[in-house]
């Protein structure tokens, strides 16, 4: 090819997006993405309800019995689920960026954004970081819930540091989710393709029972279930200790996962057409 | 790939667009096959041509949404493929679908693309309030886009794509599903837009939008380009109007299309019956032609409310340029089965 008779402009390479100015563009999206919230309150509904109805079901339905196993009552049973829940808060918040994602990204505004002289990665980034926002609002009001129901707090410091843990692989699994919800045509598979991988996922893992009383195929599952050991690590910080095997394989997964989703989304987004 | 050399490009950025070869499959789909364009600064070019014709695809790639398989397209001077972040300041684009965030407020819509575009947030802020006063959305500034009429989301989205002060605008299909009075009032606002020296490329599939807004036509059919010229010049090629016929008793429309494809009058296309608005496009070829269908009209005893002569219809348009209708696989398709092209 002959670039000789092309404009001088054509010579020089793309200009590459400063971090300040990939901060700006992330920060603009960040303010959409609230705005929605603010518009359409509603969206926050699940971020109060999920935290609610499952402290009560689990604690009342389950409460007595598994509590019972574990040489305790349904307050022994509250000390052991809290941090569980408090660990899958990460999860279902994660789904809903792959559904509610998908939807914005049939919708024609994308077009503009992915038109306009920005990192493509913006819109990514300001879409989870609100999500992590809604995640945190969700933790505290399972906090709230937990004191009321009787949850003994036996380390501050614990409990904030399972929350940024929940965190972390929180968003590690937003990015898989984004994936799906970019790659994935409708939101409606999205949302079921979410719910087939986390169902089993979930129950399967120590977060609502200990793994003691399961057969033994299974308990080789929840052993390897990243979601058993974000738990676990859960459990151990909020009781004032730690539980290092776990915390370490709950930050193994949380990397890897976030290096290597982070830019399939990415490339996807950038590339879909 | 195989890449032309560009020698045609005069020196100092006149022509603002240039295509070359420009290709796009989608599977065995030849949704672009070979487009050459050029599209002088400070004129519009109106790209025209049904459904599927490759106008969408066009507009992608030289907004970067998409990659061409082979070609090369250049806008203002910068490649589309080698250099897409610089290329992106120097566009705004308005989609057939109009691109706003419908849970945003107006206003907010305005500045979240300012800031987007690296405008100071006060700057952002000075852009938006000004842009809303310009295209008479002050008043709906605070409500979400969702809750405004198609003319104000249109508007609004023109809005939003002239926040960057784009030295090129791609408007692709504006005024699609746009009632006519809607029409006009976009119409007007693009009109405004190239007196201020705007370069624009317009994709339509009207020939009366052609008309209105493009110094220069290129017709396209199935990916590739079937003629191009000044709107005078492809006009006096087509040679043909439409006339459109209202009787006082829309009871008389089909008896009176069929009177006249009976007497044979009839340009290329058939007489087709626009029932939403009650009358009959009449395609005619010459003066004798339509004296000849109000003789008829008359002998018949019909009262007619109006009759007024328009440009030839895209199908009218299409059959004269290259003996097909409009994206329809050779001239088999029954006129009826045709959607309505020129409203």
């Amino acid at each position: 090819m002959s670039s000789a008779t092309l404009s001088p402009a054509a010579a020089k390479a793309d200009t590459p997006i400063s971090v300040r100015a990939h901060l700006r563009h992330t920060g603009a999206l960040i303010r959409r993405n609230l705005l929605w919230i603010r518009q359409d309150p509603e969206s926050m509904f699940d971020a109060i309800l999920f935290p609610v109805v499952f402290t009560l079901l689990f604690v009342y339905v389950f409460g007595g019995s598994i509590g019972q196993s574990l040489g305790g009552g349904q307050d022994r049973y509250v000390q052991y689920v809290i941090p569980g829940l408090l660990a899958m808060m990460g999860m279902n918040m994660a789904q809903g960026v792959g559904t509610g994602f998908n939807q914005d990204f049939n919708s024609g505004v994308m077009d503009r954004f992915r038109s306009l002289p920005i990192g493509r990665g913006s819109v990514l980034f300001a879409k989870i970081a609100v999500e992590l926002m809604r995640m945190l609002f969700a933790s505290a009001v399972l906090m709230v819930v937990a004191l009321l129901v009787g949850y003994d707090v036996h380390s501050w410091s614990g409990l904030l540091a399972s929350v940024a843990l929940s965190a972390v692989f929180g968003s590690a699994l937003m990015w898989v989710f984004l994936t799906l919800g970019v790659v994935m045509k409708s939101a409606q598979s999205v949302q079921a393709m979410g719910f087939l991988v986390l169902m089993p996922l979930q129950f399967g893992s120590s977060i609502f029972a200990p793994t003691a009383s399961m057969p033994g195929w299974l308990q080789a599952f929840t052993d390897y279930n990243p979601l058993s050991s974000l738990a676990d690590s859960a459990r151990a910080l909020m009781e004032g200790g730690t539980d290092s095997h776990a915390l370490w394989v709950t930050l193994i997964w949380s990397v890897g996962l976030t290096a290597v989703m982070a830019p399939v989304a990415v490339h996807k987004f950038r590339t879909k057409s | 790939m195989c890449m032309k050399r560009i020698d045609d490009i005069p020196v100092g950025g006149q022509s603002a667009v240039t295509v070359r070869g420009l290709v796009k499959h989608y599977g065995e789909t030849k949704a672009l096959d070979g487009v050459d364009l050029d599209v002088r600064e400070g004129t519009v070019m109106g790209v025209l041509g049904p459904n599927g014709a490759g106008k969408t695809t066009l507009v992608r790639i030289l907004s970067t949404l998409i990659t061409p398989d082979a070609g090369r397209a250049t806008v203002a001077g910068y490649d589309v493929v080698r250099q897409p972040r610089q290329l992106r300041r120097t566009i705004g684009l308005t989609g057939q679908y109009a691109s706003v965030d419908e849970k945003l407020p107006g206003w907010e819509n305005l500045y979240l693309i300012g800031r987007l575009l690296d405008l100071s947030r006060k700057d952002a802020r000075t852009r938006a309030d000004e842009l809303l006063e310009r295209f008479s959305l002050t008043e709906a500034a605070r409500r979400p886009a969702g809750t405004y009429s198609g003319g104000m989301r249109r508007r609004l989205d023109l809005a939003a794509s002239m926040i960057g002060r784009p030295a090129v605008l791609y408007l692709d299909e504006p005024t699609t599903g746009l009632d006519p009075r809607t029409r006009n009032e976009v119409w007007d606002e693009v009109k405004a837009m190239v007196g201020e020296g705007v370069t624009v490329l317009l994709t339509t599939q009207y020939m009366e939008e052609a008309e209105q807004l493009a110094s220069e036509l290129t017709v396209v059919d199935r990916g590739k380009v079937i003629a191009k010229g000044g709107i005078e010049e492809l006009k006096a090629r087509v040679g043909g109007r439409t006339l459109r016929v209202r009787p006082v008793d829309p009871l008389e429309l089909r008896p009176l299309a069929g009177m006249l494809d009976e007497l044979g009058i009839t340009g290329l296309a058939a007489t087709t019956v626009d029932a939403e608005t009650g009358t009959l496009l009449v395609p005619v070829l010459s003066d004798e032609q339509l004296t000849a269908v109000v003789g008829a009209v008359t002998a018949r005893g019909i009262t007619l409310s109006s009759i007024t002569t328009e440009l030839p219809s895209l199908d009218e348009v299409f059959l004269s340029l290259t003996g097909h209708r409009a994206s329809a696989p050779q001239d088999t398709a029954p006129a009826d089965d045709r959607q309505e092209v020129a409203v």
